[in-house]
């Protein structure tokens, strides 16, 4: 059967099973929408803002673990798309964009909405493409299809101008494999370097796993779970590896790193052995290098070998996929009780319990988060954008199921929250998302609020409103004489209107007892619901490692009061 | 990663798609990550649609090993190997616009012809030599020149090989071998 490019694009879509995409139209990629109208099973979900549409299809394919999907035109479509590109690339989500681009005789011409976006996006893309002749395009989608799920997930954008896109047509032919000869995809590790790491944990007096965004990707958390109970090694989650273990897990010991728990920072300090798995050893966990972990060996894993040996030289360094090498490492480790080390963090966690909320009368935001997992019982998805919200939210939350907390971790991408959280709830709509989101960050994508209720989408947007750029008047606060220049908001919205203005219902909160009343409230709401909760304003982040610091300058808070 | 390690001149080879941005995906990748480039050389390689690369960069072990592996994760580049501990030969050609009298004319033919060296072009006040060897050989001649004033010069980069059978060079998976000394 002979089709136009944009016919084949849609085929194309349909065999690599991506019936969501998330778009926005204009001139150079309306072909691609007139071929869309005839195949009904893509689900097309039109955005405000086609950065929406970018980081809708990260938190689709993050909640779902599917390929994501968004689509734009040519010049200011596909330059919108970039942020969202960027954060889904830091964050290693498996996305794939397509871009319009102005008919190829107009390349390079400085056409009408024409950019370089293969050249903008190259940067910031595990690969791009450009493609120029319609007999390609099943080709590059399949291929940029394999290369975004495969390996260490990322983003490929293809780009693909009008003309070739509606000009001639050809004839459907799905390929039965992909053209790359230079892209490989590590499978196990050599069983020298498995038994070398077996060796190093079976030693060890004090070691503990820190799990990264890597064991949620490749399903690794039940081996992963089971390494750290047959040999009862604690374990640590990166930012973005929440939620691999359930919090409750009694060898959870939380997140580390710049806002961590004091106690897992200063287990860290400690231990004898680190198990660093599908995780990066970026500065926010690690602090300044020198002084990370100062008394341990490292065993490293991760899928992309330029990671191994990259900011912490591994004793063991393993590339490969993780559920692979789990499998490899599992029979080799001794069963172990460790019962002095997990007695010493149990002192830590006594001596410096940074998890407990301290008593207060004023709405405390963590109060508030606490209160919100307590009703959902750590249940569904909750998403969050970057900033104080994020981290409380990151402390606090309590998960019982892997892939259910979605943050934008290694770009920290203000307005994530609104259209990550639309895109989570469409992949997996039996489920309600909650975006924690801040008030800075919620009103640079708030108008995709709109799609959401378009979509009938199970969004509940809880504000943790302070009124200001919260994490960034905190470090104004300390490390800039207190000069809160430009972080404090003078005029912000009545969020309570804005909800009605969509039709929506909106709840405004500014009491501690009513907090779990209008969690129930928006939780029995069918639809997206926005609750406005006026936290107190300046209530500071803590624990906090300074950038470049180490454990030795964490700053926790004043001793607290336990509360009920 | 800070690390105390010398620094010393590395010579890698890559094997890469032949295809439109591909040069342009390899520069960027060092910029980005802040590797520094002394030259870069690049042309055809044996095998149709392919081109092969060769880059001298200057760094610790650590650089040079993250460079390896960044630029392995670049989709065009097939196979990338660092090859300055294997035996292998190397050769770089250079263009030299030299300022010349009839007073030492004759003089830096001698010297061009020390170094089998060509001359390429003369002109009434200045000539143009030619010449090809090991990176040393080039910067010995350019040296010597210099008292005489040098005009222009133009340096191609190096390009390497192992010697031998292929073994640790890249070639690519069809185990072609790669040329001899």
């Amino acid at each position: 059967m002979e089709l136009t490019g944009a016919e084949i694009v849609c085929e194309s879509l349909l065999k690599e099973g991506a019936d969501v995409v998330f778009g926005l139209p204009g001139g150079a990629v309306l072909p691609l929408y007139g071929a869309l109208s005839t195949y009904p099973a893509i689900r097309h979900i039109l955005v405000r803002h086609e950065q929406a549409a970018a980081m809708a299809a990260d938190g689709y394919s993050r909640a779902t673990g599917k390929v994501g999907v968004c689509v734009a035109t040519s010049g200011p479509g596909a330059t919108n798309l970039v942020t969202g590109i960027a954060a889904a690339q830091m964050d290693s989500v498996a996305m794939v964009a397509i871009t319009g681009q102005v008919p190829r005789p107009a390349i390079g011409s400085d056409a009408f909405q024409e950019t370089d976006v293969t050249g903008v996006t190259l940067p910031i893309t595990k690969h791009n493409m450009l493609v120029m002749d319609v007999k390609d395009v099943a080709q590059s989608i399949h291929d940029a299809f394999h290369i975004a799920r495969t390996g260490r997930p990322g983003v490929v954008l293809v780009d693909i101008p009008r003309d070739v896109l509606l000009g001639e047509k050809t004839e459907f032919v799905w390929p039965t494999e992909t053209k790359l000869p230079g892209y490989r995809v590590p499978g196990k590790a050599p069983e020298a370097q498995v038994a070398a790491a077996a060796e190093l944990i079976n030693q060890a007096q004090k070691p503990l796993i820190m799990s990264g965004h890597g064991v949620l990707i490749s399903h690794a958390y039940g081996l992963m779970t089971e390494l750290a109970e047959k040999a009862q090694i604690p374990v640590i989650t990166t930012l973005l590896g929440i939620s691999a273990i359930p919090t409750d897990h009694e060898l959870n010991i939380g997140m580390s790193g710049m806002h961590g728990m004091a106690y897992t920072n200063l287990a860290i300090d400690e231990s004898d052995l680190i198990i660093g798995l599908g995780m990066r050893f970026d500065d926010r966990v690690t602090g300044r290098i020198s002084a990370f972990a100062p008394n341990a060996k490292f065993i490293h894993v991760d899928i992309d070998a330029s990671e191994v040996d990259k900011n912490i030289k591994a004793t063991v360094g393993m590339v490969g996929d993780l559920k692979a090498v789990l499998g490899q490492l599992l029979p080799k480790v001794e069963a172990n009780i460790h019962i002095d080390w997990r007695r010493r963090i149990d002192q830590l966690k006594a001596e410096h319990p940074s998890h407990i909320i301290r008593e207060s009368d004023e709405l405390l935001p963590q109060y508030v988060v606490q209160r919100l997992t307590e009703v959902t019982q750590g249940r569904g998805i909750v998403v969050t954008g970057v900033g104080m919200h994020q981290m409380w939210a990151a402390q606090h939350c309590k998960f019982t199921e892997p892939n259910t907390f979605i943050t934008s971790g290694g770009l920290g991408t203000m307005g994530f929250e609104v259209p990550a959280a639309l895109g989570a709830q469409v992949g997996r709509p039996d489920t309600t998302v909650w975006s924690v989101c801040g008030d800075g960050g919620f009103q640079m994508t708030m108008c995709d609020i709109a799609t959401a209720v378009e979509c009938h989408a199970d969004v509940k947007f809880a504000i943790l409103n302070n009124n200001s750029l919260g994490l960034v008047h905190q470090l104004q606060e300390l490390f800039f004489e207190k000069d809160y220049v430009a972080s404090e908001y003078s005029a912000n919205p009545d969020f309570v209107k804005i909800a009605e203005a969509y039709g929506i219902r909106g709840i405004r909160v500014t009491k501690k007892e009513e907090v779990v009343d209008a969690v129930q409230q928006a939780m029995e709401t069918a639809g997206p619901v926005i609750v406005d909760f006026i936290v107190k304003e300046d209530e500071g982040l803590f624990p906090f490692i300074p950038s470049g610091q180490s454990v030795k300058e964490m700053l926790e808070e004043p001793v607290p009061k336990e509360i009920a | 990663m800070t690390q105390a390690n010398q620094t010393e001149q590395h010579t890698l080879v890559a094997l890469v798609e032949d295809k439109p941005g591909v040069l342009t995906k390899v520069a960027s990748m060092f910029r980005r990550r802040g590797f520094n480039i002394a030259s870069l050389a690049v042309g055809n390689s044996e095998q149709p649609g392919l081109s092969r690369m060769t880059f001298v960069v200057n760094g610790d072990e650590y650089t040079v090993g993250q460079v390896v592996k960044q630029l392995d994760k670049l989709i065009e580049v097939i196979e990338v190997a660092d090859i300055t501990s294997e035996r292998i030969v190397s050769r770089e050609l250079a263009l030299l616009k030299v300022k010349t009298t009839p007073m030492n004319r004759g003089e830096i033919i001698q010297i061009v012809n020390l170094f089998r060296a060509n001359i390429i072009d003369v002109g009434s006040d200045s000539m143009v030599i030619e010449i090809t060897g090991e990176e040393d050989k080039i910067n010995a001649l350019h040296n010597l020149l210099a008292a005489f004033g040098i005009i222009e010069m133009l340096r191609t980069g190096l390009v390497a090989m192992v010697r031998g059978q292929a073994n640790g060079t890249a070639n690519g998976h069809d185990g072609q071998a790669n040329g001899q000394s």
